[in-house]
């Protein structure tokens, strides 16, 4: 819509100009990926330019041509975008394992040669910018220099996960924060899966070697997998972190469900998580006493 | 709000393609189509529940929406369609514009069974990404769009609606602000809507849904 009210002449036209009537490729990729600044009397055009014979035909030829557009659309979007995040989560996680376990090279070589050397990717960072005075200083200085770049490039990944997660699962993304959504994610190996799996999954995803453990009959159960990053979790003192744990996992895993399933953002779900972990933090600071379960709760 | 004291829940002018018939002795919306979503049927009449359509139960709630059968629709927030495959037995051209890849999948395969149904795999808040393909000048534009700035969107797809042509709109509460209170909700993006559009009724949806608002409305 222009402000003065004129219709523009639309930049490519309707969907079907320049495609062939029986063409269905050529038209479903039009209207995936044409535009126009203002509609017009596409049926009638159609029809005035020979595209179609009467608006009857026309109709048939857009509803091909759109069935297979959507269908393609829908297929290629599922398909790409939570299995990107799975990869962009993993390589965050390499990158930085690996800027660590470099800066530990890098700070044992270090302090073989200067007596004030450092340690961790923070004196990388300093031992890059310094200027090498021989060739052995030129070899350390240059791998400090990757290790920065590696420890960079893991903080560019984490913010592609904070932009992108929300796009692809929006109430899991709001609900547990973008990174740890984008790993639960990578662990189910995908949304579909996660969405399948029951609460009790998730809870521990990421505590396998605890959960195993446990399923050999040498261990308690594990109370939470990497949802223990969590504020909700990490954040509740430790007798009451299991049912903690066990709520948060609940609403992730309704969340998950939200998001595969229909997609749509369900801003009421993040209120009744906190309400929920309100509650579980309540019942044991709760001086006065109120909740009968809270008896034995005292550190 | 606007009077509908003359039309009460039953007594609202249903487009043709729409009936009230009974389904488990109630007497309930239905149209005629392929079933789409396990709904109950009968003879060929698909019953619309108005728990789950926030158009039925503008109906329901006794709007006068202005539909007679027939007409050439742009439903934006078609989700996985199971309103705008009711809206698609009584209608002409329905155009069903939805942004979320999952339930377009759904979508699909709900337009598969009919033979005017388009389904769209696009975003609302951006129309000329599919002004190249929906016609100008639409009998009605039908939102339910769970998005914030509900209002925006409407007064943006203004464009491909008639001059007498008809706003059916859901508008959410929570989709704006969880936390406040519906009414002040709804009267900001009312007036939000008034940029675009002339107001003729409104109805609270309870209680089929909760905190939404059926808006009916014509561009100014």
């Amino acid at each position: 819509m222009t402000e003065d009210g004129t219709r523009p002449e639309t930049d490519g036209g309707g969907w079907f100009e320049g495609v062939a009537p029986d063409d269905a490729e050529a038209g479903a990729t039009r209207i995936r990926e044409g535009r126009a600044d203002a509609p017009a009397d596409w049926p009638e055009r159609a029809v005035a330019s020979g595209f179609a014979a009467d608006d009857e035909e026309y109709y048939d030829a857009l509803r091909e041509a759109s069935l297979r557009a959507a269908r393609e659309g829908a297929a290629e979007r599922a398909r790409a975008d939570d299995q990107q995040l799975v990869h962009a989560v993993r390589a965050m996680d390499d990158a930085a394992a690996e800027a660590n376990e470099l800066a530990e090279r890098v700070a044992e070589w270090a302090g073989s040669r200067y007596p004030d050397a450092g340690t961790g990717v923070e004196y990388a960072r300093e031992l890059a910018e310094r200027d090498p005075e021989s060739p052995t200083d030129e070899r350390l200085i240059a791998l400090a220099g990757r290790t920065a770049d590696l420890a960079d490039e893991s903080e560019e990944l984490r913010e592609f996960i904070e932009r992108e997660t929300p796009e692809v699962a929006p109430n899991l993304a709001a609900l547990a924060g973008p990174v740890l959504a984008a790993r639960l994610v990578s662990l189910a190996g995908g949304l579909e899966p996660l969405a399948k799996k029951p609460s009790g999954t998730l809870q521990v995803l990421g505590a396998e070697d605890s959960l195993f453990a446990h399923l050999r009959g040498h261990a308690p159960s594990p109370k939470h997998g990497v949802i223990f990053t969590h504020e909700f979790v990490r954040g509740t003192r430790p007798e009451k972190r299991g049912s903690a744990a066990r709520t948060l996992a609940g609403k992730l895993t309704i969340a998950a469900r939200i998001d595969h399933y229909s997609g749509e953002r369900k801003p009421e779900l993040d209120a009744e998580l906190q309400r929920r972990m309100d509650q579980i933090r309540g019942r044991g600071d709760d001086v006065d006493g109120t909740d009968e379960q809270s008896g034995g709760d005292e550190e | 709000m606007t009077d509908s004291s003359e039309t009460g829940p039953s007594g609202t002018d249903l487009p043709e393609g729409v009936e009230r018939r009974a389904f488990d002795g109630r007497d309930r919306l239905a149209t005629r189509g392929e079933p789409v979503y396990g709904e109950p049927t009968d003879d060929g009449w698909r019953c619309w529940d108005a728990g789950r359509s926030k158009l039925a139960a503008m109906f329901e709630s006794g709007m006068n929406v202005g539909l007679a059968g027939d007409e050439t629709v742009l439903y934006l927030g078609a989700a996985s369609g199971t309103t705008v495959s009711h809206v698609a037995d009584f209608a002409g051209p329905t155009y069903a514009v939805e942004f979320a890849p999952r339930p377009v999948r759904d979508l699909v395969g709900v337009a598969e069974d009919r033979r005017n149904l388009f389904p769209l795999l696009k975003d609302a808040r951006k129309p000329e990404t599919y002004a190249h393909v929906v016609e100008s000048d639409v009998d009605a534009i039908v939102q339910d769009v769970a998005t914030r700035g509900q209002a925006r969107v409407a007064v943006e797809n203004r464009q491909f609606l008639a001059p007498d042509g008809r706003l059916l709109a859901a508008l959410k509460a929570r989709s704006e602000d969880v936390a406040r209170d519906p009414e002040d909700v709804f009267e900001d993006a009312l007036a939000d809507l008034r940029e675009g559009y002339e107001v003729l009724e409104t109805a609270r949806l309870e209680p089929y849904h909760d905190d939404h608002l059926g808006v009916v409305a014509r561009p100014r």
